[in-house]
């Protein structure tokens, strides 16, 4: 359908007036880019505030204590309790569609009284104690060293992984951090590893690059915790989401604990993947509405298009008439009309495809040029192959769309008429 | 070549009919030159443009090189254009953005000939019309007598069975007509069939046979002694 003769006689006839080409072509042309650039854009906000989860494992939760809210079984209300180690292995128990279940315990922390101590100087800083998993939740950057391990669990070892805030803060520059000792509450932790905090999300990074990681039996037995547990995190296997699973978990914990069934309050819980899901969403509108306000736009440009090659059309009617006369079948006229307009039109979106192109490669090196990149909830706008595919088929379709009404115009005059319009 | 029997045509504008052809009846065999003359308004170019396949009669009969003419759709219709038919008009109706080559190459474009093709054969048309040197020119570049030369290379580009001519000569002054007359002559003289629409008697004296219309019908329809434009040029 598509040949070389064909191809020159569209490009003669586009040539023949190349301002009016040009003009028509630009409304396809800004069409396409602003429906680039809004989707890119939102692409960009996607990945900047998923960048924000620094890879978290977004289907999971945590899970803490608060006081029981109603009396139950003769148990007041207002009763403090605590989670134990017995309610992780019953949880690992009956919930094969976890992934992790790490108890968590954590000391002191910001603004708090300073419960960290080397040499002479001293902080207050969040001491927590974990399980190796805890890693594969919340990501971070080993910088030094290593994360936590069984052995140390185990073994009940006290060492500790701390971040790179606390060795600004306690450390000379330059000084060798691994195998120092770190006096946490009076007890001494020797340093393995060293951390850098990759996520932005939940709070401040500076905070969060000020932490202490020691083995969880390690942190109950140093600090006589007995097998108290304080808070837990909780992640699904990838094909069970976590709010799924919530109820269910809170059900089985507040009868290990002896909680009114009908208590909301006494567990408090975070549902990461609640939270990802809504921002999840947010991006899906943000997209439609992106191919909607672009679509739009290249309506506009579209009906420009028809705009022109009805004008074309009438034009050329003395020569569509000689053109007949010579031999041309309707299909042939309208085969021409037709691809005229999708050429047209796809030319201009490539040039659009292109222009945009432009606009996000200069985005993307001003954003890399910022001194704190990753602060600013917006990373890497991008354009997917799929979006230029979807853009090419758009084009087609709406030279299509544009050149059919022209193309039905072109041959409903005789070809008798055609030849005597002057 | 053609035959046509009781042909009418009326045309309709708002309420009112008018009754352009009457009654035609008329044939032409192969390689003649027919001049079809009668004042402004009597049918003339009516009549060719129902034997060009432009337009059609209301009733009659019109028989082309054996194939009877019959509500034809649009794309048969322009098959046989193509293939029967070459036309002549007298605005030149040449593409004004192609070149004369191109111009004269178009009906062969339609018959699917490949570039390479159509470049040679158009060619050669325009070698015969005696404009080879102006293949690459633009219509607006070319005279009256060039343009209509290049409408008739590229009437006779696709080889058709007969070749209409509708005042060929009406836009040009004495001197060009006589020229396009030698033109045509010579190919009728290969043995083309050619119809000529015409006012002019000189015209029509260079044909072989004159049809004279008046009121849609055939007034007279007679032989002559055909005058040799070479000797006027
Ligand atoms: N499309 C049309 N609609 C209505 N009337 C028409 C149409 N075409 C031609 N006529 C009328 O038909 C009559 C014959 O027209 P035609 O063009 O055949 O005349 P002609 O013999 O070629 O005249 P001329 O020598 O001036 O070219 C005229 O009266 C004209 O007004
Ligand atoms: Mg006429």
């Amino acid at each position: 359908m598509f040949n070389k003769d064909q191809w020159n006689e569209i490009l003669e006839a586009l040539s023949a007036k190349p301002l009016r080409t040009f003009i028509t072509a630009f409304g396809v042309f800004w069409g396409i880019t602003i429906l680039v650039i809004l989707l890119s854009a939102s692409t960009g906000l996607e990945n900047g505030v998923k960048r924000g989860f620094g890879g978290m494992s977004t289907n999971s939760m945590f899970i803490w204590t608060n006081s029981t809210s109603k009396p139950y079984k003769g148990l007041p209300q207002g009763r403090y309790f605590n989670y134990k180690n017995g309610d992780i292995d019953a949880l690992k128990r009956e919930f094969s569609q976890l992934k992790y279940v790490s108890p968590r315990n954590q000391l002191g922390g910001f603004r708090g009284s300073n419960n960290v101590v080397r040499g002479t100087k001293t902080g207050a800083y969040n001491v927590y104690g974990d399980y190796p998993e805890y890693i594969l939740q919340q990501p971070m950057k080993i910088t030094k060293g290593r994360f936590l391990n069984y052995t140390d669990i185990n073994q009940k070892r006290k060492i500790a992984v701390i971040g790179e805030g606390i060795i600004r803060e306690l450390y000379e520059p330059g000084e060798n951090v691994l195998g120092t000792y770190v006096k946490v509450n009076g007890v001494n932790f020797m340093v393995v590893g060293v951390y850098k905090s990759i996520s932005t999300m939940g709070g401040d990074s500076e905070e969060k690059g000020k932490e202490i990681y020691t083995p969880f039996t390690s942190f109950q037995q140093a600090f006589n915790y007995g097998d108290i547990v304080g808070w837990m995190a909780i992640t699904a296997k990838d094909d069970y989401p976590i709010t799924d699973l919530k109820p269910k978990i809170l059900e089985l914990l507040k009868e290990r604990h002896t909680i009114a069934p009908t208590d909301d309050r006494a567990i408090g819980n975070f549902d990461l993947y609640a939270e990802y899901s809504k921002i999840n969403g947010l991006f899906g509108i943000l997209k439609a509405v992106s191919y909607i306000v672009g679509g739009l736009i290249l309506l506009s440009g579209v009906i420009g298009i028809i705009n022109i090659m009805l004008i074309v059309v009438k034009e050329r009617t003395k020569e569509i008439g000689i053109r007949r006369a010579l031999g041309a079948t309707p299909w042939d006229i309208k085969k021409q009309i037709l691809t005229e307009s999708v050429v047209l039109s796809l030319l201009a979106g490539m040039a659009g495809i292109i222009f945009s192109t432009l606009i996000i490669l200069l985005a993307n090196s001003i954003l890399d040029g910022l001194p704190d990149a990753s602060e600013v909830m917006f990373a890497n706008p991008s354009i997917s192959l799929t979006v230029v595919v979807i853009a090419l088929l758009i084009l087609v379709l709406s030279g299509l769309i544009a050149g059919f009404i022209p193309a039905r115009t072109a041959v409903k005059t005789k070809p008798i008429d055609a030849l005597r319009t002057e | 070549m053609i035959e046509i029997k009781d042909l009418h045509k009326s045309y309709q504008t708002g309420s009112s009919s008018l009754h352009v052809l009457k009654g035609i009846n008329f044939n032409v065999a192969e390689g003649e030159l027919v001049a079809i003359m009668g004042s402004s308004g009597s049918g003339k170019s009516t009549l060719l443009n129902i034997l060009g396949i432009l337009d059609e009669a209301d009733s009659g009969s019109y028989i082309l090189d054996g194939v009877p003419i019959k509500n034809l759709n649009e794309t048969v219709a322009s098959r046989y254009r193509n293939k029967f038919l070459g036309f002549v008009f007298q605005s030149f109706n040449l593409i004004n953005y192609k070149t004369a080559l191109d111009n004269v190459a178009l009906p062969l474009y339609y018959q699917g000939v490949n570039a390479k093709d159509r470049a040679e054969i158009a060619m050669s048309y325009l070698e015969k019309v005696g404009l080879a040197s102006h293949s690459h020119h633009l219509p607006n570049e070319l005279s009256g007598g060039q343009k209509q030369r290049v409408a008739i290379a590229r009437a006779l580009a696709s080889h058709p069975k007969v070749l209409l001519a509708d005042e060929p000569t009406g836009a040009l002054d004495t001197t060009t007509s006589y020229e396009v007359m030698e033109l045509i002559q010579g190919i009728n003289d290969e043995g083309k069939t050619i119809l000529i629409v015409t006012h002019e008697p000189d015209i029509a004296a260079m044909c072989k046979r004159n049809v004279i219309l008046k009121d849609g019908l055939i007034i007279e329809d007679k032989q002559i002694v055909q005058q040799r434009a070479k000797l006027y040029v």
